[in-house]
């Protein structure tokens, strides 16, 4: 064999190996997660309110929890994302205008989530009065996600072909018209993948609920958008800190921690599935 | 006989920024004949067509002096709206591009956006449009399957429908075989000399030849100036100009 | 910028003058067969023909691949167009050569009726003619052109007088002379139509550089 060769052999050894430590440490964290939590889980365990001083009954709550806080984020980031994506493709005169905005947007994907949660305290507890409340913490998270799905809207209005565009204007369409009838129908499978990532990402966060909307227990379901509300990420934080019964807690904790964990991965799945179809229908 | 003109440029200059694209232009369309616009990469003739229907209004930096005429009215007056000035002088451009929808909505997308509501309108003038557009018969069995699936020749011929839609008084035609083989080619060459008994045709080329057969006037643009004009016939036999001599003989180019 | 079809554009001009000359020595040798009263000359013409109707075959073909294959247009066009009409128009020339060596043969074997002054003098007149023509079609030279054009009028005035001379002077004196004179006549006539064919040649040639029609219409120069 030429050196050539087992040089190539070498390397592709190399490259093997480092994809297998990749998979293994994925595999780890699910596998971890799962031994652990899944004895907790049950249709009990998913439908019904915690009792017994948290050691009994099921996390309902947090999941419903998670559940308004996710969909509120989204209330805010994607018609706020969208907007903000449109204007920055489709309007704005290229310049320096334009990427000053574009390096703000990616500052804020920079702060870390326990800042966004001190801002969140600041501004929507405090300052406007929300108090601890899903109207807040689904705010703080709105701004949050904000980067993902500017992000992620932006490269699929770019992702449209401007010959398509040009079409349209060639018609007789206005530019607005353009955008609603044929560029945003295009970037939609785009748009989607950018919301469903942003829920993957906030579903998870802990930080910036942690003073904005989460709370450790409560008796009822919310009623209202100013109730505080139970969330996976912070009771699985709040049973291993403030726990008193580690045993059956720990358990309850990798439980959450399961449930999140698939729901994340569901998400990236639909993802991927979509993006895959779009793929298909623009080829 | 005295044609009539239907599209005139005067004193033409056009900007990219502080280069100039085109210089001092003086061109007539007449009505109802094929007019040709020949020259080598870069000449300026897909600049100057582009300004027939204001498309040239998409780029960032550009501006114009002197008039574009449309039946003697200035379509760059302020009064005008860009949007009528589009219905009434049509496009197509060189690479195919329909929109990734049905067949059908592809043609009334124009409709649509002028404003017409009435569905059995929409319907005669969809399937009359691909009637004139030779692109009925292969496809009246799959009105509403995607337009992606066509060949190249017809997704060009479904552009041509969906413009017709609209019923122009005006077709440019941006090197519209540019990219289609040498049937598609000819299949659309039939068409314009069909389509040119109902419309006015500019059509910009790359080939001369397509240009000999089908046109009725030919403009030769060099370097952002019109070098000379005339019928197809006398261009081709004895131009007047050495420039042009030498661009269609290939002794540059 | 040189093109390939540049060249074969030159191999055209090339055999067109190949022709030219071709019949351009057919004249000469003809009229000279009358002077020296030779038989073989004579004969030589007429057998030399073949080779420039294998000539103008060859040229046809040539200029009707070289428009198939390239769709010239402009001056390339005129110019293939040009060649193939001069073609036909030598090849013209080289019969009405031959035509003369025949009549040559009518009266070789007797002696000639009168010391040749002006029979001469137009073969000269269309010897020129002729080459003068293929250059200017070779060299694009107007000029050139439309001095074969003019020339067209002495070659008429030279062909009458000697048709003048022959009837008056010979044939209505004596009309025995006339086996001797009607030759002799018909010789006058045939370089006159090859006169006639420059004067074509040459016509042509200005259309092809200007693009003008001048053919019939001598009043344009």
């Amino acid at each position: 064999m030429k050196t050539k060769d087992i040089t190539q052999k070498i390397g592709f050894a190399a490259l093997f190996t480092c994809m297998l430590v990749t998979l293994f440490f994925l595999g780890a964290i699910i596998f971890f997660i799962a031994a652990r939590g899944i004895k907790v889980i049950s249709w009990e365990f998913l439908t019904q309110i915690p009792r017994g001083g948290m050691t009994q009954g099921g996390v309902a709550p947090a999941i419903a929890g998670t559940l308004y806080i996710t969909l509120g984020s989204i209330a805010v980031s994607l018609p706020l994302g969208l907007a903000c994506a449109i204007y920055l493709c489709e309007y704005s005169p290229k310049g320096i205008f334009v990427n000053i905005i574009r390096m703000s947007i990616n500052n804020l994907a920079g702060v870390p989530s326990v800042v966004f949660g001190l801002f969140g305290l600041a501004v929507f507890v405090k300052f406007f009065g929300f108090g601890v409340s899903i109207l807040s913490g689904s705010l703080t998270l709105g701004i949050l996600a904000l980067p993902v799905v500017i992000s992620a809207t932006q490269e699929a209005l770019t992702a449209v072909p401007h010959s398509l565009r040009e079409a349209s204007l060639a018609l007789g369409a206005t530019k607005w018209e353009t955008i609603k009838k044929i560029v945003l129908p295009t970037a939609l499978p785009g748009i989607l993948t950018g919301i469903i990532l942003s829920i993957g990402r906030v579903a998870g966060e802990t930080a910036p609920i942690l003073f904005t909307a989460a709370t450790f227990y409560t008796r009822r379901y919310p009623d209202s958008v100013f109730s505080e509300v139970m969330a996976l990420p912070y009771h699985i934080y709040a049973l291993m800190t403030e726990g008193t019964h580690p045993e059956e807690q720990t358990a309850i904790a990798y439980g959450c921690a399961l449930i999140l964990l698939v729901l994340v991965l569901a998400v990236s799945g639909a993802a991927i599935f979509i993006r895959q179809k779009q793929r298909i229908q623009n080829a | 006989m005295h044609d009539t003109i239907k599209m005139k440029a005067e004193g033409v200059d056009f900007f990219y920024g502080p280069r100039q694209a085109l210089k001092n232009i003086n061109l007539d369309i007449c009505e109802k004949h094929v007019t040709a616009i020949i020259g080598p990469s870069g000449c300026g003739k897909s600049t100057f067509i582009r300004l027939l229907n204001r498309m040239n209004e998409l780029v960032p930096n550009a501006s114009l002096k002197g008039r574009i005429l449309l039946d003697g009215e200035d379509i760059f007056e302020e009064s005008v709206d860009a949007v009528e000035i589009r219905r009434r002088v049509g496009m197509v451009f060189q690479k195919p591009n329909p929109f990734p929808k049905s067949i059908f909505e592809n043609v009334s997308y124009g409709l649509h956006v002028n404003g017409v509501k009435d569905k059995k309108l929409i319907e005669k003038r969809v399937i009359a449009s691909l009637e004139k557009a030779a692109l009925w018969g292969d496809i009246k069995d799959r009105l509403h399957e995607s337009a992606l699936k066509l060949s190249g020749g017809q997704q060009q011929r479904l552009c041509i429908a969906r413009c017709l839609a609209v019923e122009p008084e005006v077709i440019l035609f941006d090197e519209p075989c540019a990219s289609l083989d040498p049937i598609s080619t000819g299949k659309i060459e039939e068409l314009i000399l069909e389509l040119k008994k109902y419309y006015t045709i500019v059509i910009v080329t790359h080939n001369m030849q397509q240009a000999a057969r089908i046109s009725d006037h030919t403009a030769f643009f060099l370097l952002g100036e019109l070098i000379e004009m005339g019928e197809t016939q006398g261009i081709f036999t004895a131009p007047r100009d050495k420039r042009t001599e030498d661009y269609i003989t290939g002794r540059f180019g | 910028m040189e093109r390939h079809f540049d060249e074969e554009l030159k191999g055209i001009n090339s055999e067109i003058l190949k022709m030219g000359s071709l019949a351009e020595e057919a004249i000469v040798d003809s009229v000279k067969a009358l002077k020296e009263q030779s038989r073989e000359m004579a004969v030589n013409v007429i057998n030399s023909d073949k080779k420039i109707d294998g000539l103008e075959v060859e040229i046809e073909e040539r200029c009707l691949t070289l428009m198939a294959l390239h769709q010239p247009t402009a001056i390339d066009l005129r110019f293939l167009t040009t060649a193939i009409k001069l073609n036909n128009e030598l090849e013209r020339i080289a019969d009405l050569a031959v035509d003369v060596a025949q009549r040559v043969l009518e009266i070789v074997d007797k002696p000639l009726l009168k010391p040749l002054v002006d029979i001469p003098k137009l073969c000269v007149i269309a010897q020129t003619m002729v080459k003068e023509s293929i250059d200017a079609f070779v060299n694009r030279d107007i000029a050139l052109a439309k001095k074969v054009v003019l020339s067209d009028a002495e070659a008429d005035k030279l062909r009458n007088f000697v048709q003048d001379e022959l009837v008056n002077d010979y044939i209505s004196k004596d009309a025995s002379t006339a086996t001797r004179a009607v030759p002799l006549l018909l010789i006058a006539r045939h370089l006159e139509r090859i006169c006639d064919h420059a004067t074509n040649i040459a016509e042509d040639v200005i259309y092809m550089v200007d693009a003008k029609v001048v053919r019939h219409h001598p009043e344009e120069l």
